[in-house]
This record gives C-alpha cells, structure tokens and sequence, in this order.
C-alpha cells in the first residue's frame, strides 16, 4: 500500500453565507437603486454562491457622496491617533475572524485553504496592523513636514487576492486620512462585503469606506467620478492604461499595479532543491494568478536538464483538487474567462513549437482546472514568452552568461518581478542591481509583507504599495 | 559508481560537486510539509508503518539486563491486548546489551527483529580506531546485526575528511554481510545543512547502508529540515547509483503527529518507496506508547490512557 | 569698429552639436522684438537620434558612483560660474529683464546645480529603507535611475527653469531629452557648451530647440522614453502628452520651481531586493 492521504476537508459551517448581498454604502448594506445584482459562484464546482447587488451610476454617486461628507466632517477632522486606533481595531477583528474568511476565500476565489489559512488573510490583517501605526506618523515618512491626503480615493481590485488586495488599498488609504469607495473584482466579491461586516463592527464612522459591487462599467463610472481624487487600481495592463487615459487632463492621481513576465533566474551554482521549491512556489502559487509571477524561468543551459529533471519529480507531487481540501496545492482557475485566456495562449505554445509537459495528474470534472504545466524549447519572440498567462503555466528559457540572462530578463514591457538564484553573494547583488523590476526575490520568492514596497517599473505600473514607499500615494505631491 | 577514491582531495573535490542549501528555503519547505494534515484510513496505515519503522532504544547508562528484556517483550508485541499491532523495526541497546537482548526476542518470538548495537565509542567517537574495531566486532560477535556508528565529527569540522571517510569504510569491512551499518552524522554538531548534506554524500560514498541523523545525546536533533535534507541526499544518491540507502532519524521523536511528519517527509522527498522498515527507521522510545495509544482512539472511538499501554 | 562673432546656435546630441538633419532654423528675436538668432528647429528624427543617445548613455550614467555623478554636477556649477556674464547677457536680451535680474537668475541656477549635486550620493540614503519584514530575510528599498527622461523646459524662465528640471532628474541618474523653451533658447544652447566642457559624458544630455507643439506628441509617444517633466508644455499639450504616453505608461509629472528632493524622486524608481537570512 502506498501513502494515499485522505481529504481533508476545511468545513464550510464557519461561513454564513446570505443569499443576497448589497453595496455598503455610508456603514449599510442597501440595495442597488435600479434592483439589479448579479451571481457569484464557487469556481471549484460552478455552484452558485450568492447573489451580489450590482453598482450603477446612481449608486457610485451615492457611495461617492458618502465618502466626501464623511471626509469633510468626520475622517479628516479627526486626530490621526484616533484614525490609527480604528486601523488596529480592524486588524484584530480579521484575526479573530480569520478562519472565516479563510474559507470563504477559499470558495469564492478557487484558492487552496492553506494559501487563504496561512498568506491572504494573515497577510490581510498584517497590513491593517502595519498602517495603523503610521496615521500618527506621517509627518516623519519623509513625506513633508504636513502631508495631505488626497480626499476620496477610488479602488479598484482584481480578483487573485481579494482581501488580501482590498487590505494593500483600504489599509494605506485610511492611514493617510483618505475615504474610500472600492469595488472589488466582479467574481470575487464576498471577502470584501464581510470585510463591511468588519468595519461594522469596529464601529468605523459611516462612509469612510464605500463598498460597490459590479463590473468593469461600475469600475469606469469611479474612475470617471469628479469627486474622486485620487484613483488606486491593480488589474491587468489593458485596463490601467484605460484608466490612464481616462484621467489624463484631469487633476486625479493614480498607482497602478498592473502585469509582469517575471524572470526567475537560475545559476550554475544555485541551491537546486530550494530553486525547485522556489520554481514551484514562483508560478504555481496561486494558481499563478500572480501578477508578479515567476513566469518565465531562466535557466544556465549546463544546468537545465538536471533542473527540469528535478522539477518534474516535483511538479508530479502537486495536489491539484478541491481547494478546500487543506493538502490540496493548486486549486481552481477563478472563472472560465480566465480558463479560455489560459487554453488559448498554451495553443500558441503549441503552435509556435514549444514543447510542452505536465505531471499524469486527474483534474475534477466539474469547476475551471489547468493541471501545472511547463514549455521548453521557449524563444523569446514566443507569445508565451512575451505574454502575461496568469495561470499555471511556465515558460523555460536558457541562457549562457549572466549579461545574457540580465538580456533576456529586462527584454519585455514589464518590470514588476524577478527572482535571482544562486550562492554567490556578489552575483546576487549585481544581478538584482541589473534588472528591471520593482520587486527581487534572491533565493525566494513570493514574498509579501506589509513593510516591503510593492510595485513595477515600465508597462507593470505606477507607484509602490506597502512600506514607506507605498503612503506616497495617498499623499499629496510626493513620491 | 565510484564517486571518490577516498582520498583527500578526490572526497573534497566530490563534495564540491554537490548542490548548496539554502536554510530558509529548506526550513520553509519542512514546515509546509508539516501543514500536510492526515485523516482516517491513512492515519491508521500511518500508525501501523511507523511502529513497525521504530528502532526502539535504550541508551542510558542505567540500562539493566531488565530494562532491556523489557522493551524486547514490548518489540515483539507492543500491545498485549491487540495482536493486530505489527512488531517494531529493531532493538538498539549498547554493546553489552546486545546478547541478552538477542535472547530476549528470540525468546518471545522475534526471531526477525534485528538488534542494533551503537558501537565505535558511541556516542562522541573520541577513540582510537583499534577500540573501534573491538567495540564493532565485539557488538557483532554478541548478535548485533546492525552497527550504528558514529562519525568523528572532530575530524569532518577540521576539515580531515579522509579520517571520516575511512573509518566508515573500515567499519563497513568490519559488518561485512553480517550487519548494516548506519552511520550517524550527528547532525546537531555539523549545525550547518551545508554540512548536513556533504556527510550525507561522504557516509554514503563510504558504504554507509543507512544515515542516520543524531546520537540522541545532542540537541538539536532529528528536526524536519535536517531529515529533509537527508531525504533529499539518499534520493539525489540513488539517481547517482542507482543504490538506495535508508535513513534513520533519531532523537526528538515523541508522539504520533511527529512521526507522521516524518513519514509526509519520507513520501514527498524520496518517495513512497522508501516508506518502508528496510528504508526508513525512526529512532525513539517514547514514540511507541504514543502511537499506540493514538491506534486505540482510533480503534475504539474515544482516547485512551496512559495506564493502557506498558510502561517499560 | 569691430564687427561682432556672432554664434550659431545647434543642437547638442551624443555630446555633438550637430544642425537639425532637417536643416530648419527658426528666428529668435529679443524682448523688443528684434533678430537675435535663428537657432535649430528640431525635428522628430532629431528627437529620435537624442533618445538613441540618451539610451546609450544610460547604464554608463546610472552606473557611475553616486560621489561621481556629484562630482560632475557640481563641476557644471563650476564652469557656469565663469561664463555668468554670458548668461546675464542673454537673459537680459530674451527675458528683457535687467542686468540684476538676469544675475540673480544665473546665480540661483548655479547654486541649484550645487544643491542637486549634493543629493547624489545622499537620495538613496534618506529615501531607501531597510524593511523589517517577518521572516528571515533582508529586505531593502532603494531607489535607483528611471532611466532615459524627456524634460520640456519651462518656458518662460529662460536658464533657471531650465535648471530646476534638468538637474534633479540627472542627479537622480537618468540621462534627458531637454527641449528648451521655445522663445527662449538660447541658456540652453550656451550650457550644452558648459555641459560638454564639464566632465558630463556625450549622451547624458541632449538638448533640443524647436517648436515644442512640434515635439511633445513625438517625445510623448517614443516608446523607450520612460518618463516626462512635463513643466514645459501647456495644459492641453500636457494633457496630449498623458493620452500618448499611456502607451508605454511613462511616468509623467509637472512643477513649479520647486527645489525640492521630491524632484528626484520623481524620476527614480524603488527597487525591492529580498534575501533569505540563514547559515
């Protein structure tokens, strides 16, 4: 007999999911003025989840004007100790709560509980933790001697981290003494309505935080709000560019934090099995819906063959299934948009001759699944090469010399991530010294914290989130 | 395969070959294999394996002829009231224990448990070669058929590789077919997964039949990283050779959870086919009692009591 | 009587100071309205070339030691200091401002070249960070070149303007496109000849005059310019600019003769590196 291990499933009883869901607009949950809502499944089995009030122009000028009269007379009247304690009050509540949305992230979104249980929602209150102590600090950020804030800010978020993203936007916004209104992504919205819940129950003054439930229209009407001033999105490139231009002229500012084709690079002299564990955790955390994916692997071509060798014995050991299941690895595809853009960038693998393997792996017959997959035999004029998959897949590529893998690395329109592997200090730093991208991993990667800015150079965006860095954007005229 | 030829600079120049670890990265990887979480049918497979890899131990030196007849009896048949219960891996006693607990399973039915005598100036290694030899042979003569030695860890941190490495190779002409010899690193003195790995590499190479990670007498002893690490070193080993050699972590081992870590390690590192006593042992006393009383739940539907197992 | 030298006024690209390959000039009278010179029109390919050269000179500039890049900003500081009565001449001749004027003018320039040479090798000490993030690993920020920067001078401030974008965004280690204020260029001509007497390498800057209507949407939309001071153009060529540099996602900003690190900071971008701590 062989070691099968049972599923372990997280029980679902923790979570009381409502039927239907409306917006959070000043500190109540209404719904949307015309009655229209829309549904949310669980990607992993395509069961319907929850009913979702759906946002039009009626009711962002509602969640608008809450925000602006609670920014007027409330949040910005207020002293910024005070503003601070509410911040910590909210980091608390998620961590009591932490298991609960845990599982309802798990369902909403398709992601592994271990991920949710041990990175999204740790991670989520941790920021909360982290920018509450700097609302009374800010004149020492290095921001001025009396930073401002911008007012209402707009947040966008996608739909890879929902809270965990929510928690990068709210957190900073509120520290710096803005008011929010946030629209979470259109397949993911429920963490961030229980997280209203949260901000109920921390007794956060009414209309601080907006939340608006609806599509990329609900999205664009923020965007174009003239009471907006200050506009946070993370998403793909295409629509931060949208957003770009819809601003241009206007007095709003925005951070983007859009896609990447993050390198990973492997030496001769790297810590192989931890290079493996750091290959795996680089594109297939999270389904590798990561916009700072390690997405493309570059390898030093005297070494490939032992590390794909490698790779497979371990890719072959991935726990693909319910994600619920906490010894599941890789979980569902969030949605069948984001299945059909996977399929059809691994056919223009297939297509321009890329030699494509995944491990004998069975993948549930119901829900959106795409079992871990890597191409060799990768050129850099491949689209899969070129273009962010957001999925499972990885794209091998060798190289010769570090000057060209540094080539090779910095040879795409992104910049956001990079990961540098081997075991010889002065390399490390003159390779990261070398790249182009806001966020370097040396033997590690995928790596988060609340103190660490986050961000991209070139087409991955505008601006840092987390650390010092990140207050710049709900700032006034630094950066 | 011959990887070196035991000389000085051919050991270094191997050990050169092989693969730097990065600590953080094989912590993380451990701990993420902790996380694994193992329910039902498969925790009673678990059980059942894991008694049956422990290498039940007494190394005190109050040890008496009693004490060591009695964990015989418990190896052969660690629960009296359940005859289901599989026997454990081997015995390991000092030297002058081996006979009478060679005698002691015979006696009671355990014919097919071997004894493993920890010889070579156990636990600290700090005598001459010629003692080492006599402690072997003397072990072996008493019945013992697996030697569990210990490097000279003096010698590997100085950097004198060619001592360690011909000692084990010695020893190892000393077991012959007669005994297996497990080399144990102790790796709470190398400290270093660095290190780890290379004595890994160095025992093997020797002759080394199985790695085994600590005395029992050094803190730390058999953590996750460091089996990881050993895990890794037989299965990277093995597609050098084509040998397979086992592993024996030891030391630290106390209950059930741990000991199903290990085996999660066991099957995600080198794979379910060293899931097995010829390939993976555990070394540890306590263990036993806590496995068993974890199969009586199990069994029975509600937990146990410590005054349902024997105390030895 | 003698008769004036007069200078013909060129552009300065890769450290050259080439005419416009389209051969055009155009007239620059002074405060009263009389000729004073016809410097180059600058075209798109001249605009293109600038950029190539920008770009080369970028890993050189950005990669030199920050003591260096203070070195060579403070020695520009050094050779406009003995060419004041050059500049006040032709500030008072463009701006029609008084002698005083134009000196104070010229002397804050200097001395802003002064200020900015000395953020150097002090930006990324101020402005980066250790992070103290959970785990073991190091975690640092530091804030390094955006890379090649296209500045529009303003236009109304002849030499300080000038000075107030172009040194915060070379001390931040980019190397520019400068187009100078179109009706009064001539400063801007006068430094490229300080510039290239001053230790800054060919390619580091290059300077352009011309009709900036003409040259916003080509710098705008140039795919390898990765940002914009923007101080120079109106709301409606800055807005134009925003629509066609979404392309690449230039970083775009504008000022108002601020003297200020935020300046720098403007065009640098932060770099996160994490590395485990372990034995």
């Amino acid at each position: 007999m062989t070691f099968e291990y049972a599923p372990a499933p997280e029980s679902t009883a923790v979570v009381k999911l409502k039927p239907e869901y409306g917006l959070f607009i000043n500190g109540k949950f209404v719904p949307a003025k015309d009655g229209k809502s829309f549904a949310t499944i669980n990607p992993s089995n395509e069961q319907h989840l929850a009913k979702v009030a759906y946002a039009s122009e009626a009711d962002v000028n509602k969640a608008v004007a809450a925000a602006n009269e609670a920014y007027k007379k409330i949040w910005s009247k207020m002293p910024a100790s005070e503003r601070g304690k509410y911040l910590f009050r909210i980091a608390r509540i998620l961590q009591e709560r932490a298991r609960e949305f845990a599982v309802l992230e798990s369902m909403d979104n398709g992601k592994p509980i271990r991920e949710t249980r041990d990175v999204d929602i740790p991670l989520a209150a941790a920021h909360f933790f982290y920018h509450a102590g700097w609302a009374d600090k800010l004149e020492h950020a290095g921001m001025g001697s009396n930073p401002k804030p911008h007012g209402v800010v707009g947040q966008i978020i996608p739909w890879n981290f929902p809270l965990l993203m929510l928690s990068w936007k709210i957190a900073p916004a509120l520290a710096t003494g803005n008011t929010v209104v946030l629209k979470p992504a259109e397949t993911t919205p429920l963490t961030a309505l229980l997280f209203a819940e949260v901000c109920q129950q921390a007794g956060l003054p009414a209309g601080v935080v907006n939340i608006v439930t609806g599509d990329g229209k609900t999205g664009s009407l923020i965007v174009n709000h003239k009471d907006i001033q200050k506009i946070a999105f993370t998403g793909s490139t295409a629509v931060g560019k949208g957003i770009a231009r819809a601003i241009a002229g206007t007095k709003k500012a925005a951070t983007l934090e859009l896609g990447g084709k993050g390198a990973n690079i492997v030496f001769e002299d790297a810590p192989i099995d931890e290079t493996v564990e750091g290959i795996i955790n680089g594109i297939f955390f999270n389904q590798g819906h990561v916009c700072c994916a390690g997405s493309r692997l570059l390898v030093q071509e005297n070494i490939q063959e032992e590390l794909l060798e490698k790779l497979k014995r371990r890719m072959a050991l991935i726990r693909v299934g319910d994600p619920l299941d906490k010894n599941t690895d890789l979980g569902a595809i969030n949605s069948a948009a984001q299945l059909a853009k996977i399929r059809e960038l691994v056919d223009s693998g297939d297509a321009e001759g890329a030699e494509r393997w995944s491990p004998a792996c069975d993948l549930p017959a119901k829900g959106f699944w795409y079992p871990p997959t890597f191409f060799t035999g990768v050129t850099q004029a491949n689209r899969i090469a070129r273009e962010e998959i957001f999925g499972p897949v990885l794209s091998v590529i060798s190289f010769r010399t570090p000057q060209e893998a540094i080539e090779k690395a910095n040879n795409t329109p992104f910049g956001l991530s990079a990961g540098i592997w081997t075991d010889k200090g002065s390399r490390i730093l003159w390779t990261a010294k070398h790249l182009k991208a806001g966020v370097i991993w040396a033997n590690t990667f995928n790596k988060f914290d609340p103190a660490s800015p986050f961000g991209g150079y070139k087409e991955s965006g505008w601006g840092r989130e987390g650390g010092r860095h990140g207050l710049a954007a709900y700032l006034k005229g630094v950066h | 395969m011959i990887l070196t030829d035991g000389s000085e600079s051919s050991i270094k120049s191997f050990l050169r070959t092989l693969s730097p670890v990065d600590q953080v990265g094989a912590d993380a990887r451990a701990a993420m294999l902790a996380t694994r979480s193992i329910k039902t049918s498969s925790k009673v497979w678990a059980i059942d394996i894991a008694i049956s890899m422990i290498d039940l131990t007494t190394l005190e030196g109050a040890d008496t002829p009693g004490k060591v007849r009695a964990i015989c009896t418990k190896a052969v048949r660690p629960d009296p009231s359940d005859p289901t219960v599989p026997h454990v891996g081997a015995i390991c006693v000092y030297n002058d224990m081996v006979k009478i607990a060679r005698d002691q399973l015979d006696a009671s039915g355990g014919h097919d448990i071997p004894v493993a005598a920890v010889s070579t100036a156990f636990p600290s290694g700090r005598a001459s070669l010629d003692v080492k030899q006599r402690d072997t042979e003397d072990a072996i003569a008493s019945g013992a058929q697996e030697i569990d030695m210990v490097i000279d860890r003096g010698a590997f941190l100085s950097g004198n590789l060619a001592k360690v490495f011909s000692e084990i190779e010695f020893i190892k002409g000393i077991c012959g077919d007669k005994a297996h010899l497990k080399v144990i690193l102790e790796t709470g003195e190398l400290v270093t997964y660095d290190n780890v790995r290379k004595a890994s590499f160095l025992a093997m190479a020797a002759g080394a039949d199985f790695i085994k990670t600590s005395t029992g007498k050094v803190t730390p002893a058999a953590t996750a990283p460091v089996v990881l690490i050993m895990l890794e070193a037989v299965r990277d080993y093995y597609a050098m050779t084509g040998k397979k050699i086992g592993v024996k972590p030891a030391g630290g081992i106390r209950n059930t959870k741990d000991a199903i870590k290990q085996l999660v390690l066991v099957n995600e590192t080198a794979g379910p086919e060293w899931l097995n006593p010829q390939l993976f042992r555990i070394g540890a006393s306590a263990l036993l009692n806590d496995l068993l009383l974890q199969r009586m739940k199990i069994r029975d539907g509600h937990y146990a009591g410590p005054n349902y197992v024997t105390l030895d | 009587m003698r008769i004036d030298v007069k200078k013909t006024y060129k552009l300065y690209i890769g450290g050259a100071f080439p005419r416009s390959e389209s051969g055009r000039s155009y007239e620059v009278n002074n405060s009263k309205g009389v000729f004073i010179a016809n410097p180059s029109q600058a075209s798109r390919k001249d605009l293109r070339d600038a950029v190539v050269a920008a770009r080369a000179a970028q890993a050189g500039w950005s990669g030199a030691t920050a003591f260096n890049r203070a070195q060579i900003l403070y020695r520009v500081a050094e050779i406009m200091e003995g060419r004041t009565s050059q500049f006040v001449d032709e500030i008072v001749a463009l701006e029609g401002v008084t002698p005083a004027a134009a000196k104070k003018q010229v002397e804050e320039a200097i001395d802003l070249w002064v200020w900015y040479s000395g953020w150097c090798d002090k930006i990324s000490t101020i402005y980066g960070a250790t992070n103290p993030v959970s785990g073991s690993f190091y975690n640092f920020t530091t804030p390094e070149a955006m890379g090649v920067v296209g500045v529009f001078a303003p236009q109304k401030s002849s030499l300080l303007g000038l000075v107030q974008s172009l040194a915060p965004v070379l001390a931040a280690g980019n190397t520019a496109i400068l187009v100078a204020s179109e009706k009064f260029p001539l400063p801007a001509i006068s430094l490229s000849e300080v510039l290239a007497t001053s230790d800054i390498p060919g390619g580091v800057v290059n300077i352009l005059t011309g009709i900036t209507a003409e040259l916003a949407p080509w710098m705008a939309s140039h795919m390898d310019v990765d940002a914009i001071d923007a101080s120079g153009l109106s709301a409606t060529q800055e807005k134009e600019a925003r629509l066609e540099g979404v392309e690449n996602l230039k970083r775009i900003f504008a000022f108002k003769g601020d003297q200020t690190p935020q300046r720098v900071l403007a065009f640098m971008e932060n770099k996160t590196v994490w590395h485990p701590i372990g034995i």
